[in-house]
This record gives structure tokens, sequence and C-alpha cells, in this order.
């Protein structure tokens, strides 16, 4: 088990060296010097030179011992992702956006997943009827619609016509006043694909024989359903679920966007709209980190769970 | 055993019975007739061939320079903002264009990227997949490598960081703008599903009687990847390809819609990029345009792409 864990830990030296060796090569290599465009239009000599410094542009990109690689490698491992365009450090600013994205992500998340996992066991065992066949066609029309059709619809009519919610972020609302909405339209537009998912699980799992004796044990139908297949389709959702948390840090670029809720979400895409790759590789690396870390902890959960699991 | 009497009804004895069942077929012509009887995934395969069709048509147009329909987008048909109506079935946007044209228009931009994006994440993953899965070893543990860095960073945040990062290079002297940067964003993302996938299919695949055949025949390693191996998971790769359309042509739209695609022509994601600001203002119909546009070549593709999966792939046919 020690074994176990300690190899798994070890695969994931390569695994965070991999992203840093992306993010240098995408962010520092192929986009270039761009001190020039970082100064502005009517700066001066010294202060392109100044940047330049700054962000380490005069030194060599690999192959040397203060090099731009080793640079990124020292700094990014410790989170010091220098300035953004407007002089704050990266790292504040993400630690001020995770707060909303997660007070965002986290109710959205959760009711998608309740919501769509209740569902699936009924429609699981309505597989073949009408209600089957009719939930399943929504699911696939609500998979085909744009989320930012969702999104602009949902803002233009719950909000701004009918007037049942506020439509923009502001300080001076409590959080449920302008989350309400935003979380709404996030578990409309996910619950389609998310059904579908487990409803597949589920059906898997009806198929088992230990359903049949449940059934032929005379067990009540919700007893079968909760009790039995349930347990049994948790390995699959939690799975889902645990890989799932990463994404919730990064929030919701579009629906922060349209809420102006100033969580990690509204800061890419403001750094987008500034071109400030910067902030963008910092959001890329602790995303990426973030996936490692739970991905290491589903596996080790696993060969907890699960003896026959061992690392090749 | 199985192979000796197939077509052949048995009785319960296992005697063959008179009575010849039609002859075997393969997977191609099978999956075919499978597909032919599911008369959702028919009327899905039409609307894709509409979509194909009109894509074709723009295209042509613009290489002769004619001058009808979608090619006119920028030609003022009314007034600003016009409500729809029986002559413009879509209204006109703010410069008085016919949204009608514009979305038909946007339908060649949206599989165009769709179409190369998929083109380069089948042709980056594809032989990777392959490579890695037939000869194991280190080129595995690096391809391998590879495609868990690539696929630990979320997707979206890949998507956006090559879009940003490769928006107005220039390569060989091209300069990389509009749908190109897009395509190449979501075609460079995006390939390591299809890899995955190859490449466990091939692991199982390569040690089976018929590659072993074809070396003892002497076939060297690429003609038994291309002419063996491949044609024999060659569903995998085209289920993937229906599938992985849907989410390419949202991608173009998202990246559209951040203001990192195509600027000067329209595309849906520019169209409901431009409704964002006109919605508020009960412009409705520029966006309900792009997004029933996108709504049936969404569905079309969703529906097609699971039954072509239902009716190719030989695990879930037992059902």
């Amino acid at each position: 088990m020690i074994t176990y864990i300690i190899r798994r830990l070890l695969y994931t030296i390569p695994i965070v060296f991999g992203v840093l060796l992306i993010t240098f090569i995408l962010f520092i290599v192929v986009s270039g010097d761009t001190s020039v465009e970082e100064a502005g239009k009517s700066a001066s000599k010294e202060t392109i030179e100044e940047i330049r410094k700054e962000r380490g542009y005069d030194k060599p990109l690999f192959l040397s011992w203060d090099s731009q690689f080793i640079k990124h490698l020292k700094n990014t491992l410790v989170f010091d992702f220098g300035r953004a365009r407007d002089r704050e450090l990266i790292i504040d600013k993400i630690k001020r956006g995770a707060g909303p994205s997660l007070s965002l992500t986290i109710p959205m998340f959760l009711g998608t997943l309740i919501i769509s996992v209740s569902l699936a066991l009924v429609v699981a065992f309505l597989r073949g009827t009408i209600i089957d066949i009719l939930a399943v066609l929504l699911c696939v029309a609500g998979m085909s619609i744009p989320f930012l059709s969702f999104i602009l619809f949902g803002q233009y009519f719950l909000a701004f016509k009918w007037g049942l919610f506020p439509v923009f972020f502001s300080p001076d609302l409590t959080m449920v006043q302008y989350l309400a909405l935003p979380v709404l339209i996030g578990i409309a537009a996910g619950l389609g694909g998310n059904l579908r998912f487990y409803r597949t699980v589920m059906l898997d799992e009806m198929r088992s024989d230990y359903v049949r004796t449940a059934f032929a044990k005379g067990l009540s139908v919700r007893r079968v359903l909760f009790k039995h297949v349930l347990k049994n389709a948790m390995i699959p959702i939690i799975t889902r679920v645990v890989l799932a948390i990463p994404f919730l840090f990064l929030g919701s670029l579009l629906l922060e966007r349209f809420f102006g809720i100033p969580g990690l979400g509204y800061l890419m895409i403001e750094a987008i709209g500034a071109r400030d790759r910067y902030v963008i590789m910092a959001m890329t690396y602790i995303g990426a980190l973030l996936f490692v870390v739970f991905n290491l902890i589903t596996d080790i959960c696993y060969a907890f769970v699960d003896p026959r699991i061992s690392l090749e | 055993m199985l192979l000796l009497t197939r077509g052949f009804p048995l009785n319960e004895q296992g005697v063959k019975l008179k009575k010849e069942l039609p002859k075997g077929r393969g997977l191609w012509v099978d999956g075919l007739r499978r597909l032919r009887r599911r008369k959702l995934a028919m009327v899905s395969f039409g609307i894709i061939m509409v979509y194909l069709l009109l894509t074709g048509f723009v295209c042509v147009t613009e290489i002769f320079d004619w001058q009808v329909g979608p090619a006119r987008w920028d030609e003022k048909v009314g007034s600003e903002y016009e409500p729809p109506s029986a002559e413009n079935i879509f209204g006109t946007d703010f410069l008085g264009r016919s949204v009608f044209r514009k979305t038909l228009y946007g339908t060649k931009i949206s599989i165009t990227v769709a179409f190369w994006a998929s083109v380069i994440s089948l042709g980056i993953g594809v032989p990777l997949g392959a490579i890695a899965g037939y000869f194991r070893g280190v080129v595995d543990e690096i391809i391998v490598w590879l495609y868990t860095t690539l696929s630990s960073i979320p997707y979206i945040l890949l998507i956006l960081a090559f879009a940003l990062v490769l928006r107005g290079k220039t390569v060989f002297g091209y300069k990389l703008a509009g749908i190109t940067s897009v395509y190449l964003a979501i075609g460079f993302t995006s390939w390591v599903g299809i890899c995955r996938l190859i490449r466990g299919e091939v692991i199982k695949h390569k040690d089976r009687e018929y590659v072993l055949a074809a070396r003892s025949y002497g076939c060297g390693n690429s003609r038994i990847i291309l002419r063996y191996i491949i044609p024999n998971v060659f569903h995998i790769i085209i289920i993937n390809f229906s599938l992985s359309f849907v989410g390419f042509i949202q991608a173009e739209v998202i990246l559209s819609f951040l203001g990192l695609g195509e600027k000067t022509r329209p595309s849906w994601g520019a169209m409901i990029d431009a409704a964002r600001l006109d919605l508020p203002k009960g412009y409705w119909w520029e966006m309900t345009a792009a997004t029933i546009a996108i709504f049936f070549i969404s569905l079309a593709l969703n529906i097609f792409g699971d039954a072509l999966r239902d009716s190719l792939d030989p695990k879930l046919r037992i059902q």
C-alpha cells in the first residue's frame, strides 16, 4: 500500500514537469517578447527595457543557469506569477477571485448532481417506456442548445423582462440574490448531459443480477433503487464528482462575465481582453495542478477501497 | 466451431437446418443496415447533409464570386433592426443586413472550423495512438506522458491559451488570423481523447491472430498498422469524428464570442456576441437565428453520432 502511494506520488512529478514545460513553451517561447506591446504606445526605451528585465526576456531561453526556463520553473513552483498589467500581483488576484467563483460553482454543481442523479434513477427504472425515451430526447435537445443561449435568454427573460432576479452583480446585494439566477441557469444547462450520463450508469447497474435477486426477494422498488442500485452506481459517480472539483475552482467563464460576478472566470475574460497572458498562464498552471492533485486523491482512495488495484 | 456453423440456423441438437440464412455481412454493411432502420438517425443525417451542402454552396459562390444569397451577407436589405417579416425571415441587424443571410454564411465558418479541427485532431491523435499502442516501450511512455499532461490542463483553458498565443502569429509566412487560429487551437488541444481510444484498441488488436498472420507473411510494421489494424479500428475514428464535431462547433462559438475568433465575417459566435448588446433593447431575432442554427446541427450530430455508435460498435450490439 505504502509503496503504491509513493509510486503514485512519484508519477505526478513528470506530469507537473510536463505542465510547466507546456506552459513555458506556449506562453514564453511561442508568444515571444511582448514588452513593447505591454509598455504601451508612447513608452520610452527605458520603460521597455525595464519590462524586459522584469519578465526576463533579456535572458536566454534554455541552456543557462539564469535562463528563462529555470526562472519559470522556480517561480511557478512557488506560485510566483509576477504582476498583471495593472501591476497587481497575479496570485493576489486569484486568491480574491476564488471565493466568488466557488460560491457560484459549488451550489451549481451540487444542484446539478442531486437533480440529475435522482432523475436518472427514475428514468433508468422506467427504461423503454415513453417517459424514458422522452427524457433522453429532452436531454439531447438540452445538450444541443449552446450554453451562451441559455445564459442570454435566461438573463433576458427572467431578470431583465420579468424582473424576478437582479440583472447584474452589485456589492449591496446579498449573495443569494445575485447568485440565484446564474446558479439556476447553470443547472438548467448542465442537466441534459449529466442526466444522460447517470442514466447510462444506472442502466448498466439495473441489468445486474443482484437487482433481479433483490426484486425476486420481494423488496420494494424504492428500496432496490436507493439501497442497492445507488450504492453500486456510486463508483462512477464519485469519480466524476471528484474529477469535477478542480473545475469548480476555476469558476464559470461565461456565467461570471454575464452576471458581473468578480470571480476567476471574470479575471480570465479580463485577461483575454487585455491580452495578459501571464494571468492565463497562472490559471492554466493552477488548474492543471488541482487536476493532478485530485486525480491522485481519487487513485489513492480507490487503492484503499479496492485491494486489487496496483500500479504497473 | 462458431465460425464453421455461421450462416446456418441450428436446431437444438446442433444439426443444420435446410433453410439457409442470408449471407454473412461485413461490419460496415451490417452497421449501415442497422443505421437505416433508425428513422430519427436518418432524419438527422438529412439535416447534417443540408448543412454540409450549404457550406459547399457558400464555398462555391465564394470561389466563383457569384453574387447570390449568403455571399451577399454584407448587403443592406432594409433599415436597421427590422423585426422578422416575410421579406427578411430573421429580420435585420444593426447595419440593416439580413440576419438570415448572415446565419447561412455563419454555417460555412462553423462547419469549416469544426472540419479542420477534426482533421487536425485525428491527424495527430490516430498516428500517435497507433504508434504508442503498437510499439509500446519508451515511445509509448513518452506519448502517454504527453497526453496525460495535456489532459490534466482544463480543456477550456488550454484552448484559450492556444487561441490567445496563436493569434496574430506568422507561421511560414502565413499570418494566423480569424478562423485559422481557432481551428488550430481546437485541433491541437483535442486529440487526446481519440489518441487514448486508439492506443487502447491497438494494444488489444496487436496480438490477435490476423496480425500475427500478417507478420508471418513478412509484412512490415507500417503495413500492419496501416493495412491491418487501422481498418479494424476505423469505426472508432468515425464515431469519435461525429461526436466530437458538436463539441468543436460549440467551442468555435465560445471562442468567437470571447473575441478570439473570426472578426470580419459573420459567424454564429459573433452573432451571439452582437446580440449580447441587442437583446436588452428587445432585438431578439439575431440571437434566435444563431441559436436555432446551432441547435439543429448539434441535435442532428448528437442523435446521428449516438446511432452510429450503437450500430457500428460490436460491443453494444448484444443489447
